[in-house]
């Protein structure tokens, strides 16, 4: 096993005092450049545990969160950890798609912009490359100052990728990206993310097996709040060592 | 060739033979069929019906202002100060004023409106204080305005020393439609989506880059109708101001913020209860009146175009 970018020990969550923790002792490590999906039913606590790795949790009121995140083994939890800065290095993408109502070129100069990038010729360069590394480029060289919502949803949520990855961050994490898109869009989506896993850390959430399948190197499979399995994708969908994890993949339940 | 694939499995897959189709569901009642076209037709009647009612309240109030007020409208109407009592000249002098107290009380509530509305919806974490500010600002908004009017002559004209003034007017006024500013604000900042906010946060961005940056900008449309309203009623209220800076009669604009004003609605005032030369002043006092509605309309479609503007600029 290569250097794990991000470590998780022991972590625990509950969204308030006292209810059943929607996450408990959930250990795990994500290899760098590696892409890593989250799969699980409904309410398994999967989506919950991607945003505790860029404490997007932090902005849930009662929330109660226990155990490590390393990132490059230093704890993103610590005191002292700047959260802006934590999340300019952990990159997110949503289930919907959610450009800014600002034009394509805004949207994906945003983020450069919020780290006090003002040269013109810099965010040209930065919006471009963003943009050719999410797939967008040939579609909307011409209309930059379109209006984002002129897109479709799939270019749409490209759009919120290349927007992710023009503040260059180390890790991204995908929160169910394809759930909103049409089988087309999904492909793209999917190619997009194999490509990505080259320069990024990349973690994703999916409630589609076969998406975890065609995309991951690794899987961890959660239920109920506890990491039942992870490990090789090939080695969870062929020869699961967990009963629930089996009885998950091949359709029992779920 | 999709509505055979669907049919046969339809007919495959359910036993739908036996249920009826829609041709065999008859009327519930008879004649039911008949009262719901006249129930319709009967609704759309009423409807029109009630704009029909309003256009023509409308029509007539304005008709009724042209008639009496038109024939004073002229270039030197409202180019030209007021003259001999009142009962010769233009009224400039109380355009200027009610502009300046526009302007005066935009200055103050908008900012202070903008940011109260800020702070209540994305600040504020719920709890006993915000809902008892809310409760208060909602109050405010049914202080009747002559309240207001000695509240301000009370409070700025006397306690702070603005004097009977153009700032302690604007202030009157802009505490006056404080409530409405806040009030549309807040509902165009809680229609802004979350998932502009978390897109933000997402990035790295703190909660001041966020607001203003991302939600600001996508609420400023219907932060832009509360102030539209808000100049209307700036521009027509009297009874804040009379106590406050307007003044019956003005030799000239005012120079400074703590100069007393003319202003339009108070000017209508004047007209209508102390003047003596009735048939002089009468149609001036009408025609002051169209002016005064042709400054707010003026104003207001000034707004609208900057709200349509950024409306295609921000969606």
């Amino acid at each position: 096993m290569s250097q794990a970018k991000l470590t998780i020990e022991s972590l625990s969550l509950s969204y308030s005092k006292g209810t059943s923790p929607a996450l408990r002792d959930v250990t795990l490590g994500i290899e760098e450049n590696s892409l890593m999906a989250f799969i699980g039913p409904s309410g398994c606590g999967k989506s919950t545990f991607l945003r505790c790795l860029n404490r997007m949790n932090d902005f849930v009121r009662g929330v109660e969160i226990t155990g490590r995140v390393l990132l490059d083994g230093k704890d993103i939890y610590a005191p002292d950890v700047d959260v802006t800065s934590l999340r300019r290095r952990v990159g997110m993408v949503f289930q919907r798609p959610n450009p800014f109502p600002f034009s394509i070129r805004e949207n994906v100069a945003y983020g450069p912009k919020l780290l006090g990038e003002r040269d013109r010729g810099k965010l040209g360069e930065v919006v471009e490359r963003s943009l050719r590394n999410s797939g967008l480029w040939e579609e909307v060289k011409d209309r930059l100052d379109a209006q984002a919502s002129s897109l479709s949803g799939g270019q749409q949520q490209r759009l919120c990728i290349a927007r992710a990855i023009a503040v260059e961050p180390e890790v991204l994490l995908m929160d169910e990206p394809t759930s909103a898109l049409d089988p087309m869009a999904t492909a793209r989506i999917e190619e997009l993310a194999r490509e990505l896993k080259k320069f990024y850390t990349v973690a994703i959430v999916t409630h589609n097996m076969q998406q975890a399948a065609r995309v991951s190197d690794h899987t961890a499979f959660f239920l109920m709040g506890e990491l039942v399995e992870h490990g090789p994708t090939t080695k969870i969908f062929t020869t699961p060592s967990d009963r629930r994890t089996e009885d998950y993949i091949t359709g029992r339940f779920g | 060739m999709k509505e055979t694939v669907n049919h046969e499995a339809v007919s495959e897959g359910f036993p739908m033979s036996g249920l009826s189709k829609s041709s065999d569901m008859g009327p519930v009642r008879p004649g039911y069929a008949l009262w719901r076209k006249a129930a319709d037709s009967l609704s759309t009647f009423l409807l029109w019906a009630a704009m029909a009612f309003v256009a023509t309240v409308l029509c007539s109030i304005l008709s009724f202002l042209a008639a009496r007020g038109g024939g004073s409208l002229s270039w030197e109407f409202v180019t030209e100060p007021p003259r001999n009592g009142m009962t010769e000249g233009g009224i400039v002098t109380p355009i200027v004023g009610t502009l300046q107290l526009i302007f005066v009380s935009m200055c103050f509530a908008f900012p202070v409106g903008v940011t109260t509305a800020v702070y209540f919806n994305e600040y504020a974490r719920g709890g006993a204080l915000k809902n008892t500010l809310r409760l208060a600002m909602r109050s405010l908004a049914s202080i009747p305005s002559v309240v207001l009017g000695l509240f301000g002559l009370a409070f700025f004209c006397a306690f702070l020393r603005f004097g009977a003034s153009l700032l302690s007017a604007g202030l009157t006024l802009g505490c006056m439609v404080l409530p409405t500013i806040v009030t549309a604000s807040e509902t165009a900042l809680a229609n802004v989506p979350q998932d502009y906010r978390d897109a933000a946060h997402a990035l790295g961005a703190t909660e001041w880059q966020t607001i203003y940056g991302v939600v600001l900008p996508s609420a400023f449309p219907g932060i832009i109708t509360g102030g539209i309203l808000s100049v209307g009623r700036v521009a027509g209220e009297t009874a804040p101001i009379m106590f406050t800076g307007a003044v019956y009669f003005a030799p000239g604009f005012a120079r400074n913020l703590f100069d007393s004003v003319m202003a339009l609605p108070y000017h209508v005032y004047v007209l209508a209860t102390a003047g003596t030369n009735i048939e002089r002043t009468t149609p001036l006092q009408y025609g002051t009146i169209l002016v005064l509605l042709a400054v707010v309309l003026g104003i207001s479609m000034v707004g609208m175009a900057a709200r349509s503007r950024l409306r295609k600029d921000v969606l």
